[in-house]
């Protein structure tokens, strides 16, 4: 099987899937990231070396870059981690021709490289090294600090890939991450070990004796093998299978009982969540979303108003946006089914509704301790969950209705990160920013107590449709019904 | 029962389904054979309203099942594994469509019971998630979720693939005493001529989207069909 082949396949399954035809939204939402981020680069690269030259005249700003390098690799490091995903790759029709398996591993890998993440940096490293370059650094001492950069960028590639495929395997998923990039932080941080002044170093050397270059080059080539090794152990069918039979945890959950009609849904929903991994790794998205708010309170300048309303749309909304922009997908494995039976779309919904409902309020309480920072955060928080309830829940469920990406949750095969990575919170960023625009807008117009009140006046008028809403949101359903069984029913 | 009224389904402007006029009376056991591609899933889609009629209708009992969605507490289903829910245990998804049928844990436990030997032990109370049994035991259990709730319409897409012969034989007395005792409708697809001819009391061969034979079943029925078969693969 060569490359061309390889190339062929993913290009049909990307422009084949109905998803495709659906989120032309998304795409573009996504290409306007990536030049504003190419934009921001192609500055910071251009505007660096002056600016330091000018801020401290009696430092070599290729030194001050250096000595942040470190930071700049970690921080790298953490966002590639929730960003990046291995390319996805349907494997298990491959598993069975004429193809070493070796070379699968090694196109998924060398596909990898042409990740936006390994290009990014270009932008600002190129201009950068063409500013050292006019103002009389040595070329080839140049040239070979640029190559660094580049064998420093790609051997993270390949790094975050091992962090997660470990990662993949435990529950808690961004622990590893944390741990790493959180104990090589606090080892520079209080001195242990200066990290970040060896990191310098390496770079200044290497400035200095190109021939080091070797050394970063071995590195990648080491973490790549070690990667390949990985993934190719994991190319079996049983490999994920084997330990794969859980015992079940049953549980009658008769506490549901009290919702009435949308009992069963509610408890069907309850166990998709706590049975799937996938769905599981979003509850514990809520612990890392409950600490959001110690991101920003303890500083100072970040502590003004129209955060607080930020970081309580996010805080209590954590699960909101995270479960709610894959319904009906969730369920995608079984609509079929769900549409034959003797169901009302209605209750369907409507439990959904509950649910993130229920986890906007126990969010909220849970994030009462921030009054510890003041007791603004607390009445901009409760604005917030009013928001989310009234406002929000309805969005994303309106949003669903446009849904049109099975998510496979039985799903085994090596290679599948779907429905896990962090991109899926670029969808978030209208629910977090329109309500951070009125609360930003009434506060800079009158004042804190005003914009609370405008916030939590919106819930209200959510909460008050509801039950018009809800009309109005099933019948979306029922018009798309056809269009998401079909959807559904496709592989990819 | 079930009446189809100048039925057509196409993808654009490939025609895949044409039936102009089909009944099938209440309590009778119907058996739709054809090749790949003749239809058989097709039909029974649009029979759930899984899919839109292109003309035409049907209706289930007197209800348009594309206009109403009435028909749905009386009919019931099971086409495919995409019927059932993963990450429930079989007892959980019975229950779960139980309840969907106003049906409570106790009528379903009744049924159920009533299945011990179709099950061959290998499904109650083995503390495992649907999505962990095998092919031929998960169609076990969408078959018998399907019999939850005194459905008077039965609609089973391909039930003897992927089963062992003992199931099949045991499904067959199922699928017959449902028909003869208790009235219900029961619409099977097959490809095994064999089955079909066994279990039903009428065959409907489809053939590229067509209704080409309609035959009540006797003795001669299932040469007649292997005529047929082996006549079109010649060709």
């Amino acid at each position: 099987m060569t490359l061309k082949q390889f190339l062929n396949l993913e290009w049909k399954q990307y422009f084949r899937s109905s998803y495709w035809q659906k989120s032309i939204a998304i795409n573009i939402l996504l290409v306007f990231f990536a030049l504003y981020f190419i934009v921001m680069f192609l500055f910071l690269g251009i505007a660096l070396y002056p600016g330091l030259k000018e801020a401290f005249p009696d430092q070599d700003p290729l030194n001050i870059v250096n000595s942040y390098m470190f930071y700049y690799i970690l921080i790298d490091l953490v966002l590639r981690f929730f960003f990046q995903k291995l390319p996805v790759m349907s494997v298990k029709p491959l598993l069975t021709l004429p193809v070493k398996r070796s070379r699968v591993v090694h196109y998924v890998l060398r596909k990898s490289v042409f990740s936006f993440f390994n290009f990014l940096p270009l932008f600002a490293f190129v201009p950068f090294s063409i500013m050292l370059l006019v103002n009389g650094y040595p070329t080839g001492s140049v040239l070979a600090w640029f190559f660094l950069t580049i064998l420093m960028s790609l051997t993270i590639n390949f790094l975050n890939f091992i962090i997660e495929s470990f990662s993949s395997e435990t529950e808690l998923s961004f622990l590893p991450i944390i741990v790493i990039a959180g104990g090589l932080y606090a080892l520079d941080f209080f001195n242990i070990v200066s990290i970040s002044g060896l990191v310098a170093e390496a770079y200044a050397s290497i400035f200095n004796n190109p021939i080091f270059l070797l050394v970063p080059l071995a590195l990648l080539i080491g973490v790549y093998l070690l990667n390949h090794r990985l993934l190719k152990s994991k190319l079996y069918l049983d490999s994920s299978l084997k330990s794969k039979v859980e015992t079940v945890n049953a549980s009658a959950m008769e506490w549901t009982k009290r919702f009435g009609d949308i009992a069963p849904f509610l408890q069907l929903d309850l166990k998709l969540i706590w049975r799937n991994k996938r769905t599981k790794s979003s509850v514990w998205m809520l612990v890392l979303g409950l600490l959001y708010g110690l991101f920003f309170y303890p500083q100072e300048q970040m502590s003004s108003p129209p955060f607080y309303a930020f970081v309580g749309i996010f805080v209590t909304g954590i699960f909101l946006i995270n479960f709610g922009q894959f319904i009906p997908a969730w369920d995608s494995g079984y609509y079929k089914m769900l549409m034959s039976q003797n169901i009302k779309y209605e209750q369907y919904l409507k439990s959904k509704f509950t649910l993130m409902a229920m986890s906007v309020i126990l969010l909220f309480v849970l994030s009462i301790p921030y009054v510890y920072f003041g007791w603004e955060i607390l009445v901009a928080h409760f604005a917030a969950a009013i928001y989310n309830i009234g406002v929000n829940t309805h969005v994303i469920l309106i949003g669903g209705s446009y849904n049109r990406k099975k998510i496979d949750l039985n799903q085994r095969a090596a290679f599948n990160y779907q429905g896990t990575g962090a991109v899926q919170w670029l969808i978030g960023i209208p629910l977090m920013l329109l309500p951070l625009a009125i609360f930003a807008g009434v506060y800079y117009l009158a004042n804190f107590e005003f914009a609370c009140a405008t916030l939590a006046a919106f819930g209200i008028i959510g909460i008050v449709l509801h039950p018009k809403l809800m009309t109005y949101i099933t019948q979306r359903y029922t018009n798309s019904k056809y269009k998401m069984i079909d959807a559904f029913s496709q592989d990819t | 029962m079930i009446q189809t009224t100048a039925l057509s389904k196409s993808y654009g402007s490939k025609t895949v389904l044409t039936i102009n006029e089909l009944h099938i009376p209440k309590g009778q056991s119907f058996g739709l054979v054809g090749n790949n591609g003749a239809g058989k899933t097709t039909y029974f889609s649009l029979l759930l309203d899984l899919i839109k009629p292109t003309t035409g209708q049907i209706t289930n009992n007197g209800i348009i099942v594309s206009e109403s969605e009435d028909w749905k507490p009386f009919t019931s289903a099971f086409i495919d594994e995409s019927f059932l829910i993963g990450y429930l245990t079989p007892e959980e998804y019975f229950y779960f469509i139980g309840e969907l049928r106003n049906q409570n844990k106790a009528d379903v436990d009744a049924l159920v019971a009533q299945f011990a030997d179709f099950f061959h032990g290998e499904i109650l109370n083995q503390k495992k998630y649907l999505r962990d049994l095998s092919k031929g035991n998960q169609k076990k259990v969408g078959i018998v979720a399907a019999l939850i709730g005194n459905p008077e319409v039965i609609i089973l897409d391909e039930p003897f693939a992927n089963l062992d012969p003992t199931t099949q034989i045991r499904l067959k007395g199922i699928i017959k005493d449902l028909a003869e005792k208790q009235g219900v409708t029961v619409l099977v697809s097959s490809h095994d001529l064999l089955h079909v001819t066994d279990v039903c009391e009428r065959i409907v061969v489809l053939e590229k989207g067509e209704v080409i034979k309609d035959l009540a079943t006797n003795e001669a029925t299932l040469k007649e069909l292997e005529v047929h078969f082996s006549g079109e693969t010649l060709v």
